[in-house]
């Protein structure tokens, strides 16, 4: 077994640090050292997106990347997404529960996070095809995308507000 | 009050779905968990001399590793699930699947040994260890190989690989055909599948030695069938074994109750070892391991009067069984049984071959062969109106079912072991409606000689579908009123993005006069009820959500016959609305139901004799059989020349599944399943080589439609109540990818002018491109 590496980390505003084997995907490390089983893992191959998380704002993979990679960055998950403490949700968790954009939810953590990211500094509104365009990096088993591409719209709109 | 069945309301579990809250067994982290991998075959079909897993057990960080000579007494072929329906001369060969591979491996991905260890890495780094002495044999991969004469057999004691052969006929097809203006026969093949929910399998077991108790999380459709399959397996008693199917990132079928190899293994072994266990399966695992289903080979011939009435059908075809028939007949009886479709046929004559082959199991996946039965069906149709000149709509028209036939029986057993009898139905409304959403009219006679000449390769097409849904055995649910006013709901059920938690509490809610948001529903806990068997055949609405209703009915009795005698007053003078119970048109505030509850489970004094304490009651719903429903896909597509892909510009499904609940989760339902279809009959296909290899194991390999591939689909509602439960519901979870690869040739077919004809699915553009013109590419369109 390989020797363990320290990784220090911010997630959605707290530090962590940990000492870690080098192999240890990030996408693990989130889960089982950090208990922030929110991110879900699908394909651990980089093609299904259930995994994304920010990192230094942009979205990852995190299963395609070892939590070492990490060192030094700030983190933000799916539990990070919603005001803490109020009971509310972010505008684009509220935009996919009134679209029903959802139904297992599995999927829905990477979605979320990636649409953060692709809302975030717009000038201009999406169109439906720009947002069909941004969820193609999901799979999605249940809906069909169609409520989704509308809920992103919703936030958007929200958002702008 | 405004009744909560039939609105738009929001789901109750999404808050704990968005925030990253709610639980999949893969996030049960428990002190001192170990974890599995599983070696798995790298050979579809080989004769195992000897496994060595003695390095494998001295890695630092493995607990154990287990071996199929290593299990003892444990070491079981599985229960069969599906005893074959009783049909008069059916052959059926039971082989089911084995916890680890002994002396033979059947399928690639068949597990070998179990590795226990401090972390899922180091297990994985312990089955490099592990020496495995193999003699290959050949592969059964080709269905109709499979049945010659020299073939190698899957299962060495049977005289063949038949698994099982059925016939079922009605009328008189020779009689028919004799009569018959026309008779079209055609070689059809539709191929396998991957379900592919997002989530893969997991397994979580852990053993309280002190309580004597066993904890099971399982990514499972049915957690009370395997509650009470482990307890027998493990010689426990059922009340010590706690099965869990919390949020369940989709089933779609292969999370079934398969008592898969690992879900037998992960609590055995938990048990033994005493400390907690975990296996969660991984994307490649998923590929090979977990079952899968459509692989099919028809050759069928329908025969028609010269104005397009049809006389009969006859349909022989091979089944692919996989490796094991561990879900029995179920998804070829589908096909022999959707065949018929919303069609009067007046004789029919079916008989299928199920065949073991060296491939992973088939059970059912979403539509569960109904795909085939449409498919063959439809194409039949399609081709006879154009032998007989007929319009395809027209050619539907003539030979829909008619309002006064129902009930109608077709004279054949259904899966469900009862006759196939649908219960209600109105089809040539459903057609005529989508023909008018997707403009048929308009589109042959002007859109398309337009576009035509414009170059444009577009096609329309339009198609009928009955899905069998609700079937029995039963299921039931308990209903409580708490001192708070919450009410709480449980029912055996899994759920895996149905919104369970919310239908079922709309049709609480109205019942008792109380907010949805205040229902508070749990699903897939062995603790909180332990009678009912799954979810599947899109039967939770119709049977659960019908236990539901009744149970809340019982409670609402025992609100009004206590409220009667607290307030003094007739039960018939009494309204539930807001919460409270009180006299219909007067100022009085009533009781609210909570105080209610409260007073019916008091501290002191005694409860009368004959009345139960508290506001709850169980009830149960068995249906007579299963209801059916039906609807119509239309959609027009275009075909690029260049390249053979399809980009639909209009989809539309006109859908009938009786009373709807909640018409958001409907709609969510029918476009979730057509996405699945579209990926069944133009992106997905398990790709397997001459000796059993699964070729595209990835998702990068394995295609599932994105986004940019999904067209958001027209819905419409019709609403023909089924006579079989009070709310007049049926089900709706597999009818949105049931027809779309009949559909898909169609109208590919079309928009290629009809210079081709499609007899097979799943297609792609490789396929599409092979087809037209024995691959020397599109010519111009003909206007």
């Amino acid at each position: 077994m390989s020797d363990l590496v320290p990784v220090r980390v911010t997630v959605n505003g707290a530090t962590h640090e940990h000492h870690v084997e080098p192999r240890l995907l990030l996408s693990d490390f989130l889960r089982q050292h950090l208990g922030l089983t929110g991110t879900h893992v699908g394909c651990e191959h980089g093609v299904c997106g259930a995994c994304t998380v920010l990192l230094d704002d942009e979205p990852v993979r995190a299963c395609l990347m070892f939590a070492v990679q990490a060192d030094g960055c700030a983190i933000a998950t799916v539990e990070g997404l919603a005001p803490a403490g109020t009971g509310e949700l972010h505008p684009l968790q509220a935009a996919f529960q009134d679209e029903h954009a959802l139904q297992c939810g599995f999927c829905t953590p990477g979605i979320l996070m990636s649409m953060v990211a692709f809302l975030r500094d717009r000038p201009a509104p999406p169109s439906d095809r720009d947002i069909r365009e941004a969820l193609s990096g999901h799979l999605c088993r249940c809906t069909g995308y169609a409520n989704i591409v509308r809920a992103v719209s919703k936030a958007d709109d929200a958002l702008r507000r | 009050m405004t009744p909560f069945v039939g609105r738009r309301v929001k789901r109750n579990e999404d808050p704990r779905l968005l925030t990253g809250r709610a639980l999949f067994v893969d996030d049960v982290n428990l002190p001192g968990m170990l974890h599995v991998a599983f070696l798995r075959s790298d050979d579809a079909h080989a004769r195992i001399a000897s496994i060595d897993a003695t390095a494998a057990r001295a890695r630092p960080g493995v607990t154990a590793v287990y071996t199929a000579a290593d299990l003892g007494d444990y070491w079981q072929p599985g229960p069969l699930l599906v005893p074959p329906p009783p049909i008069p001369g059916v052959e059926f060969h039971v082989c089911t699947q084995v916890p680890l591979a002994r002396d033979k491996v059947r399928h690639v991905g068949e597990p070998l040994a179990m590795v226990v260890a401090e972390s899922r890495y180091v297990a994985e780094d312990a089955l490099a260890d592990i020496v495995v002495d193999v003699e290959p044999i050949d592969a059964v991969v080709d269905l109709e190989r499979a049945l010659a004469a020299d073939a190698p057999k899957v299962h060495d004691h049977l005289a063949s690989n038949l698994a099982a052969r059925v016939r079922q006929a009605k009328g008189d097809y020779a009689a028919a055909r004799a009569a018959a203006g026309v008779t079209i026969g055609r070689r059809f093949l539709y191929d396998r599948g991957a379900a592919v929910a997002i989530e893969n399998r997991a397994v979580v077991a852990s053993w309280d030695a002190q309580a004597e108790e066993l904890t099971i999380w399982d990514t499972t459709q049915a957690p009370i069938p395997i509650r009470n399959g482990l307890a027998r397996m493990l010689g426990l008693s059922e009340s010590q074994v706690h099965v869990i199917a919390p949020f369940v990132g989709g089933g779609f079928g292969p999370k079934i109750m398969m008592f898969y190899p690992e879900e037998v293994l992960v609590p055995w072994a938990a048990r033994r070892l005493g400390r907690p266990v975990k296996w969660a399966e991984d994307r490649h695992e998923n590929f090979t391991a977990t079952t899968q289903e459509r692989g099919q080979v028809h050759d069928a011939e329908i025969a028609l009067t010269r104005d397009g009435r049809i006389l009969g059908l006859k349909d022989v075809f091979l089944h692919d069984s996989g490796a094991y028939d561990t879900y029995g007949l179920t998804v070829p009886i589908n096909t022999q049984c959707t065949m018929l479709g919303v069609y009067d046929v007046p004789a029919y004559d079916s008989e299928f071959t199920a065949v073991f082959t060296n491939k992973t199991l088939v059970t059912p996946v979403r539509g569960a062969g109904r795909q085939h039965g449409v498919f063959v069906m439809e194409r039949l149709l399609d081709l006879a109106a154009r032998e007989l000149g007929i319009d395809r709509v027209e050619i539907r028209r003539r030979n829909l079912l008619k309002p006064d036939q129902f009930p109608h029986d077709h004279g054949i057993v259904f899966q469900d072991f009862t006759s196939l009898t649908y219960d209600s139905g109105d089809y040539l409304p459903a057609l005529e409606q989508a023909a008018e959403l997707i403009g048929y009219q308009q589109f042959v006679r002007e859109e398309q000689p337009r576009l035509r000449a414009e170059g444009r390769h577009v096609g329309i097409g339009i198609v009928n579908y009955v899905e069998g849904t609700g079937i029995g055995p039963y299921e039931g649910a308990r209903v409580t009123v708490e001192p708070s006013g919450l009410v709480r709901v449980a029912t055996g059920v899994g759920t895996q993005g149905q919104g369970h938690m919310t239908a079922f509490a709309q049709m609480v809610a109205d019942v008792l006069g109380v907010d949805v948001a205040d229902v508070r529903v749990v699903t897939g806990d062995t603790r909180a009820f332990h009678w009912g068997t799954g979810t599947f055949a899109s039967r939770g609405a119709v049977v659960a959500g019908t236990a539901c209703h009744g149970a809340a009915m019982a409670v609402r009795q025992k609100i009004l016959d206590r409220a009667s005698r607290e307030l003094g007053v007739e039960p018939q003078t009494l309204e539930l609305a807001g919460g409270r119970v009180r006299v219909r048109d007067s100022a009085d505030e009533g009781i609210a139901l909570g105080a209610l509850a409260a007073r019916a489970n008091p501290l002191r004094g005694a409860v009368a004799h004959g009345v139960e304490p508290g506001l709850e009651a169980t009830a149960y719903f068995g249906p007579d059989r299963g209801s059916t429903a039906n609807g119509v896909h239309a959609m027009i597509v275009e075909v690029d020349p260049e390249t053979a892909m399809t980009r639909i510009l209009k989809y539309v499904v006109v859908h009938d599944c009786g009373r709807l609940i909640n018409p958001t989760i409907v709609e969510g339902q029918v476009q979730g399943g057509v996405a699945h279809g579209i990926g069944n009959a133009f992106f997905e296909q398990l790709v397997y080589n001459d000796q059993g290899q699964l070729l595209n194991a990835s998702l990068m390999d394995y295609l599932l439609p994105l986004a940019t591939d999904v067209p958001d689909v027209v819905i419409a509602h019709r609403e023909t109540p089924s006579p079989l439960n009070p709310a007049g519901l049926k089900g709706v979870g597999e009818a949105g990818c049931i027809p779309t690869g009949a559909l898909f040739a169609q109208a590919v077919e079309d928009a290629l002018g009809n210079r081709v004809e499609i007899l097979e699915i799943p297609l792609s553009p490789n396929r599409l491109w092979a087809l037209v013109s024995g691959g020397a590419g599109f010519s111009p369109p003909e206007p």
